[in-house]
Protein backbone atom coordinates (compact mmCIF):
# COMPACT_ATOMS: atom_id res chain seq x y z
CA UNK A 1 0.00 0.00 0.00
CA UNK A 2 2.36 2.83 0.90
CA UNK A 3 5.20 1.47 -1.73
CA UNK A 4 1.95 1.74 -4.25
CA UNK A 5 1.33 5.21 -3.16
CA UNK A 6 4.78 6.65 -3.39
CA UNK A 7 5.77 4.78 -6.55
CA UNK A 8 6.85 7.93 -8.63
CA UNK A 9 7.20 7.79 -12.09
CA UNK A 10 5.37 5.00 -14.29
CA UNK A 11 7.68 3.00 -15.93
CA UNK A 12 7.83 0.00 -18.93
CA UNK A 13 8.36 -3.04 -17.20
CA UNK A 14 9.18 -6.55 -19.40
CA UNK A 15 6.55 -9.31 -18.42
CA UNK A 16 6.43 -12.87 -19.78
CA UNK A 17 2.84 -14.71 -20.36
CA UNK A 18 2.63 -17.40 -18.13
CA UNK A 19 -0.93 -18.90 -19.50
CA UNK A 20 -3.42 -17.95 -22.15
CA UNK A 21 -6.75 -19.12 -22.71
CA UNK A 22 -9.33 -19.12 -25.61
CA UNK A 23 -12.73 -17.07 -24.35
CA UNK A 24 -14.08 -17.17 -27.63
CA UNK A 25 -13.29 -17.65 -31.01
CA UNK A 26 -11.88 -13.99 -31.31
CA UNK A 27 -11.27 -13.03 -27.64
CA UNK A 28 -8.18 -14.72 -25.72
CA UNK A 29 -7.06 -13.70 -21.96
CA UNK A 30 -3.34 -13.67 -21.45
CA UNK A 31 -2.27 -14.16 -17.60
CA UNK A 32 0.80 -11.71 -17.59
CA UNK A 33 3.75 -12.63 -15.29
CA UNK A 34 4.97 -8.65 -14.40
CA UNK A 35 7.51 -7.98 -11.52
CA UNK A 36 6.64 -6.24 -8.51
CA UNK A 37 3.69 -5.84 -9.55
CA UNK A 38 1.63 -3.20 -6.56
CA UNK A 39 -1.90 -4.36 -7.36
CA UNK A 40 -4.73 -2.18 -8.99
CA UNK A 41 -8.47 -0.99 -8.63
CA UNK A 42 -10.95 -3.17 -10.47
CA UNK A 43 -11.55 -0.69 -13.39
CA UNK A 44 -7.74 -0.13 -13.90
CA UNK A 45 -5.66 -0.40 -17.36
CA UNK A 46 -2.34 -0.85 -18.12
CA UNK A 47 -0.48 0.59 -21.67
CA UNK A 48 1.04 -2.48 -23.59
CA UNK A 49 3.81 -1.54 -25.99
CA UNK A 50 5.28 -3.88 -28.69
CA UNK A 51 8.45 -3.39 -30.54
CA UNK A 52 9.58 -4.54 -33.83
CA UNK A 53 13.44 -5.77 -33.88
CA UNK A 54 13.57 -2.59 -36.47
CA UNK A 55 12.79 -0.54 -33.20
CA UNK A 56 8.96 0.66 -34.39
CA UNK A 57 7.03 0.52 -31.44
CA UNK A 58 3.00 -0.08 -30.90
CA UNK A 59 1.21 0.90 -27.76
CA UNK A 60 -2.08 -0.17 -26.82
CA UNK A 61 -4.03 0.60 -23.62
CA UNK A 62 -5.98 -2.66 -21.89
CA UNK A 63 -8.20 -2.94 -19.24
CA UNK A 64 -7.54 -5.75 -16.42
CA UNK A 65 -9.65 -8.21 -16.33
CA UNK A 66 -8.66 -9.56 -12.96
CA UNK A 67 -8.83 -9.20 -9.52
CA UNK A 68 -5.72 -7.03 -7.89
CA UNK A 69 -3.51 -10.25 -7.13
CA UNK A 70 -2.91 -11.21 -10.60
CA UNK A 71 -2.31 -9.66 -14.10
CA UNK A 72 -4.65 -10.64 -16.93
CA UNK A 73 -5.82 -8.98 -20.40
CA UNK A 74 -8.97 -10.26 -22.39
CA UNK A 75 -7.84 -9.18 -26.08
CA UNK A 76 -10.70 -8.56 -28.60
CA UNK A 77 -9.04 -9.91 -32.13
CA UNK A 78 -9.68 -6.29 -34.63
CA UNK A 79 -9.63 -7.49 -37.98
CA UNK A 80 -7.32 -5.02 -39.46
CA UNK A 81 -5.31 -4.85 -36.35
CA UNK A 82 -1.78 -4.05 -35.92
CA UNK A 83 -1.64 -5.13 -31.79
CA UNK A 84 -4.60 -7.59 -30.66
CA UNK A 85 -4.33 -9.96 -33.81
CA UNK A 86 -0.70 -10.67 -32.76
CA UNK A 87 -1.58 -10.65 -28.90
CA UNK A 88 -4.70 -13.09 -29.93
CA UNK A 89 -2.50 -15.20 -32.33
CA UNK A 90 1.07 -15.13 -32.25
CA UNK A 91 2.25 -14.31 -28.66
CA UNK A 92 3.14 -17.29 -27.02
CA UNK A 93 4.00 -18.58 -23.49
CA UNK A 94 7.11 -17.32 -22.22
CA UNK A 95 7.66 -14.27 -24.66
CA UNK A 96 8.23 -11.18 -23.37
CA UNK A 97 6.00 -7.75 -23.28
CA UNK A 98 6.36 -3.81 -22.07
CA UNK A 99 3.02 -2.95 -19.29
CA UNK A 100 2.99 0.18 -17.64
CA UNK A 101 0.30 0.98 -15.13
CA UNK A 102 -2.18 0.44 -13.08
CA UNK A 103 -3.71 3.50 -14.23
CA UNK A 104 -6.66 5.21 -14.57
CA UNK A 105 -8.71 6.22 -11.46
CA UNK A 106 -12.27 7.39 -12.44
CA UNK A 107 -13.45 4.28 -14.25
CA UNK A 108 -13.13 2.10 -11.01
CA UNK A 109 -14.76 0.41 -8.09
CA UNK A 110 -14.23 0.01 -5.04
CA UNK A 111 -14.94 -2.61 -2.08
CA UNK A 112 -15.72 0.22 0.00
CA UNK A 113 -18.63 1.99 -2.02
CA UNK A 114 -21.85 1.17 -0.92
CA UNK A 115 -24.75 2.08 -3.49
CA UNK A 116 -25.93 -0.56 -5.89
CA UNK A 117 -23.33 -0.40 -9.55
CA UNK A 118 -25.40 -1.19 -12.38
CA UNK A 119 -22.76 -2.54 -15.13
CA UNK A 120 -23.52 -2.37 -18.41
CA UNK A 121 -21.16 -4.01 -21.36
CA UNK A 122 -21.16 -3.52 -25.38
CA UNK A 123 -19.15 -6.63 -26.86
CA UNK A 124 -15.24 -6.62 -25.36
CA UNK A 125 -16.26 -3.85 -23.20
CA UNK A 126 -17.09 -6.53 -20.31
CA UNK A 127 -13.67 -6.43 -19.59
CA UNK A 128 -13.10 -4.14 -16.78
CA UNK A 129 -16.54 -4.53 -15.64
CA UNK A 130 -15.58 -8.26 -15.58
CA UNK A 131 -12.89 -7.26 -13.24
CA UNK A 132 -15.41 -5.58 -10.93
CA UNK A 133 -17.56 -8.30 -10.83
CA UNK A 134 -14.34 -10.63 -9.59
CA UNK A 135 -13.52 -8.04 -6.99
CA UNK A 136 -16.85 -8.07 -5.76
CA UNK A 137 -16.18 -11.46 -5.33
CA UNK A 138 -12.93 -11.46 -3.92
CA UNK A 139 -14.27 -9.42 -1.44
CA UNK A 140 -17.09 -11.38 -0.34
CA UNK A 141 -18.87 -8.03 -0.29
CA UNK A 142 -22.79 -7.73 -1.16
CA UNK A 143 -23.19 -5.07 -2.76
CA UNK A 144 -26.40 -5.96 -5.13
CA UNK A 145 -24.89 -5.97 -8.89
CA UNK A 146 -26.42 -5.95 -12.13
CA UNK A 147 -24.67 -6.59 -15.31
CA UNK A 148 -26.74 -5.89 -18.12
CA UNK A 149 -24.30 -7.36 -21.37
CA UNK A 150 -24.95 -7.11 -24.61
CA UNK A 151 -23.49 -8.87 -27.65
CA UNK A 152 -24.14 -10.10 -30.92
CA UNK A 153 -24.81 -13.64 -30.43
CA UNK A 154 -23.98 -15.51 -27.53
CA UNK A 155 -20.78 -17.43 -28.89
CA UNK A 156 -19.65 -13.48 -28.67
CA UNK A 157 -19.80 -13.69 -25.11
CA UNK A 158 -16.76 -13.39 -22.96
CA UNK A 159 -16.79 -15.37 -19.50
CA UNK A 160 -20.14 -16.48 -19.76
CA UNK A 161 -19.87 -19.69 -18.02
CA UNK A 162 -17.60 -17.95 -14.81
CA UNK A 163 -20.63 -15.22 -15.05
CA UNK A 164 -23.41 -18.39 -14.36
CA UNK A 165 -21.30 -19.55 -12.49
CA UNK A 166 -20.71 -16.13 -10.38
CA UNK A 167 -24.38 -15.76 -10.12
CA UNK A 168 -25.19 -19.28 -8.46
CA UNK A 169 -22.45 -18.48 -5.86
CA UNK A 170 -21.82 -14.76 -5.61
CA UNK A 171 -25.46 -14.04 -3.70
CA UNK A 172 -26.46 -10.62 -4.73
CA UNK A 173 -24.94 -10.87 -8.51
CA UNK A 174 -27.72 -10.39 -11.50
CA UNK A 175 -26.61 -11.06 -15.24
CA UNK A 176 -28.26 -10.45 -18.17
CA UNK A 177 -27.12 -11.31 -21.63
CA UNK A 178 -29.00 -9.17 -24.45
CA UNK A 179 -28.27 -10.17 -27.96
CA UNK A 180 -28.36 -7.90 -31.17
CA UNK A 181 -28.11 -10.37 -34.01
CA UNK A 182 -29.23 -14.11 -33.10
CA UNK A 183 -30.32 -15.07 -29.78
CA UNK A 184 -31.28 -18.62 -28.10
CA UNK A 185 -35.35 -19.91 -29.18
CA UNK A 186 -35.82 -19.62 -25.40
CA UNK A 187 -34.91 -16.10 -24.83
CA UNK A 188 -38.18 -14.07 -24.85
CA UNK A 189 -36.73 -11.09 -25.18
CA UNK A 190 -35.14 -11.51 -28.79
CA UNK A 191 -33.11 -9.46 -30.54
CA UNK A 192 -32.15 -5.72 -30.64
CA UNK A 193 -29.94 -2.99 -29.08
CA UNK A 194 -30.12 -2.16 -25.71
CA UNK A 195 -33.59 -0.40 -25.17
CA UNK A 196 -35.12 1.93 -22.56
CA UNK A 197 -37.28 -0.95 -21.63
CA UNK A 198 -34.20 -3.10 -21.09
CA UNK A 199 -32.60 -0.55 -18.56
CA UNK A 200 -36.34 -0.44 -16.53
CA UNK A 201 -36.43 -4.27 -16.56
CA UNK A 202 -32.63 -5.33 -15.72
CA UNK A 203 -31.79 -1.77 -14.10
CA UNK A 204 -31.84 -0.01 -11.11
CA UNK A 205 -34.74 2.96 -10.67
CA UNK A 206 -32.28 6.09 -10.85
CA UNK A 207 -33.84 6.57 -6.86
CA UNK A 208 -31.67 3.45 -5.72
CA UNK A 209 -28.72 6.12 -6.59
CA UNK A 210 -26.89 3.60 -8.35
CA UNK A 211 -23.10 3.43 -9.60
CA UNK A 212 -23.36 2.81 -13.42
CA UNK A 213 -20.25 1.69 -15.19
CA UNK A 214 -20.94 1.77 -19.25
CA UNK A 215 -18.15 0.36 -21.26
CA UNK A 216 -18.14 -0.74 -25.09
CA UNK A 217 -17.30 1.53 -28.37
CA UNK A 218 -17.91 4.64 -28.59
CA UNK A 219 -21.45 4.88 -30.25
CA UNK A 220 -23.11 1.82 -27.84
CA UNK A 221 -21.83 3.59 -24.70
CA UNK A 222 -22.78 7.06 -25.86
CA UNK A 223 -26.64 5.86 -26.47
CA UNK A 224 -26.51 3.90 -23.26
CA UNK A 225 -25.39 6.80 -21.16
CA UNK A 226 -28.15 9.08 -22.97
CA UNK A 227 -31.02 6.44 -21.91
CA UNK A 228 -29.71 6.37 -18.32
CA UNK A 229 -29.95 10.27 -18.43
CA UNK A 230 -33.21 10.26 -19.43
CA UNK A 231 -34.24 8.05 -17.37
CA UNK A 232 -33.78 10.22 -14.59
CA UNK A 233 -30.05 8.67 -13.43
CA UNK A 234 -28.11 11.76 -12.52
CA UNK A 235 -25.41 12.05 -15.00
CA UNK A 236 -22.43 12.81 -12.42
CA UNK A 237 -23.14 8.64 -11.03
CA UNK A 238 -22.61 7.73 -14.64
CA UNK A 239 -19.29 6.51 -15.66
CA UNK A 240 -17.81 5.84 -19.12
CA UNK A 241 -15.21 4.38 -21.22
CA UNK A 242 -15.56 3.92 -24.77
CA UNK A 243 -12.75 2.08 -27.12
CA UNK A 244 -12.51 3.76 -30.74
CA UNK A 245 -15.99 2.56 -33.03
CA UNK B 1 -12.63 8.12 -31.27
CA UNK B 2 -11.14 7.04 -26.95
CA UNK B 3 -12.29 9.14 -24.24
CA UNK B 4 -10.48 10.45 -21.66
CA UNK B 5 -9.40 7.37 -19.62
CA UNK B 6 -6.49 6.43 -22.33
CA UNK B 7 -5.12 9.70 -21.22
CA UNK B 8 -3.97 8.10 -17.57
CA UNK B 9 -0.89 6.37 -18.83
CA UNK B 10 0.39 9.55 -21.04
CA UNK B 11 -0.30 11.90 -17.96
CA UNK B 12 0.92 9.72 -15.18
CA UNK B 13 4.32 9.75 -17.16
CA UNK B 14 4.19 13.65 -16.68
CA UNK B 15 2.68 14.00 -13.15
CA UNK B 16 2.58 12.52 -10.31
CA UNK B 17 -1.10 12.19 -9.54
CA UNK B 18 -3.76 10.74 -11.59
CA UNK B 19 -5.00 13.78 -13.71
CA UNK B 20 -7.71 11.79 -15.33
CA UNK B 21 -9.68 11.60 -12.02
CA UNK B 22 -9.45 15.81 -11.96
CA UNK B 23 -12.56 17.53 -12.55
CA UNK B 24 -11.74 20.41 -14.97
CA UNK B 25 -13.96 23.57 -16.65
CA UNK B 26 -14.05 23.97 -20.06
CA UNK B 27 -12.94 27.22 -21.68
CA UNK B 28 -15.28 27.60 -24.29
CA UNK B 29 -18.58 26.39 -22.40
CA UNK B 30 -18.19 26.64 -19.12
CA UNK B 31 -19.07 22.68 -18.67
CA UNK B 32 -17.24 21.05 -15.62
CA UNK B 33 -16.07 17.30 -15.72
CA UNK B 34 -13.42 14.77 -15.26
CA UNK B 35 -10.40 14.51 -17.53
CA UNK B 36 -11.06 11.24 -18.47
CA UNK B 37 -14.69 11.97 -19.84
CA UNK B 38 -13.34 14.40 -22.40
CA UNK B 39 -13.19 12.91 -26.26
CA UNK B 40 -9.92 11.78 -27.61
CA UNK B 41 -8.40 11.45 -30.86
CA UNK B 42 -5.50 10.78 -32.19
CA UNK B 43 -3.42 7.48 -32.07
CA UNK B 44 -1.44 5.87 -29.28
CA UNK B 45 0.95 5.05 -31.86
CA UNK B 46 0.90 8.53 -33.51
CA UNK B 47 2.58 11.35 -31.86
CA UNK B 48 -0.02 12.26 -29.60
CA UNK B 49 -3.78 13.35 -28.42
CA UNK B 50 -6.29 15.98 -28.87
CA UNK B 51 -9.05 15.90 -25.95
CA UNK B 52 -12.16 17.89 -26.77
CA UNK B 53 -15.44 19.25 -24.94
CA UNK B 54 -18.22 16.53 -24.67
CA UNK B 55 -20.31 19.86 -24.64
CA UNK B 56 -19.14 22.25 -27.37
CA UNK B 57 -16.01 20.53 -28.71
CA UNK B 58 -13.63 22.81 -28.20
CA UNK B 59 -9.93 21.49 -28.01
CA UNK B 60 -9.12 21.03 -24.26
CA UNK B 61 -5.52 19.68 -24.19
CA UNK B 62 -3.39 18.69 -26.51
CA UNK B 63 -0.30 16.27 -25.45
CA UNK B 64 2.14 15.60 -27.94
CA UNK B 65 5.16 13.33 -26.77
CA UNK B 66 8.44 13.07 -28.78
CA UNK B 67 11.39 10.97 -28.01
CA UNK B 68 13.06 13.45 -25.33
CA UNK B 69 10.09 15.69 -24.07
CA UNK B 70 6.68 15.95 -23.88
CA UNK B 71 4.37 19.12 -24.65
CA UNK B 72 1.28 19.77 -23.34
CA UNK B 73 -0.91 22.29 -23.81
CA UNK B 74 -4.04 23.05 -21.92
CA UNK B 75 -5.83 26.15 -24.08
CA UNK B 76 -9.23 24.97 -23.34
CA UNK B 77 -9.24 24.29 -19.33
CA UNK B 78 -10.39 27.27 -17.30
CA UNK B 79 -8.74 25.06 -14.00
CA UNK B 80 -8.22 21.74 -12.84
CA UNK B 81 -9.62 20.58 -9.00
CA UNK B 82 -7.26 17.85 -8.71
CA UNK B 83 -8.03 15.67 -5.74
CA UNK B 84 -5.72 15.04 -3.46
CA UNK B 85 -4.75 11.63 -1.33
CA UNK B 86 -5.70 12.58 2.67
Amino acid sequence: MARAAVSGRLTWRVARLAEAREETATARTLVLDVPDWPGHLAGQHVDVRLTAEDGYTAQRSYSLASAADRVELTVQRVLDGEVSPYLTDTFKVGDPIEVRGPVGGWFVWRPADTAPVLLVAGGSGVVPLMAMVRARGAAASRIPFRLLYSTRTPDDAIYSEELARRVRDDHGLDVVHLYTRSAPPQDKRGIGRLSVADLAAWGWPPEFEPACFVCGPTGFVEAVADLLVDAGHDPQRIKTERFGG
Amino acid sequence: MMDGNVLAGPLRELFAVDVTVADGRCAGCGLRGPVASLRVYGSEDGPGFVARCPGCDAVVLRLVRGPDAAWLDLRGVVSLRIPLAV
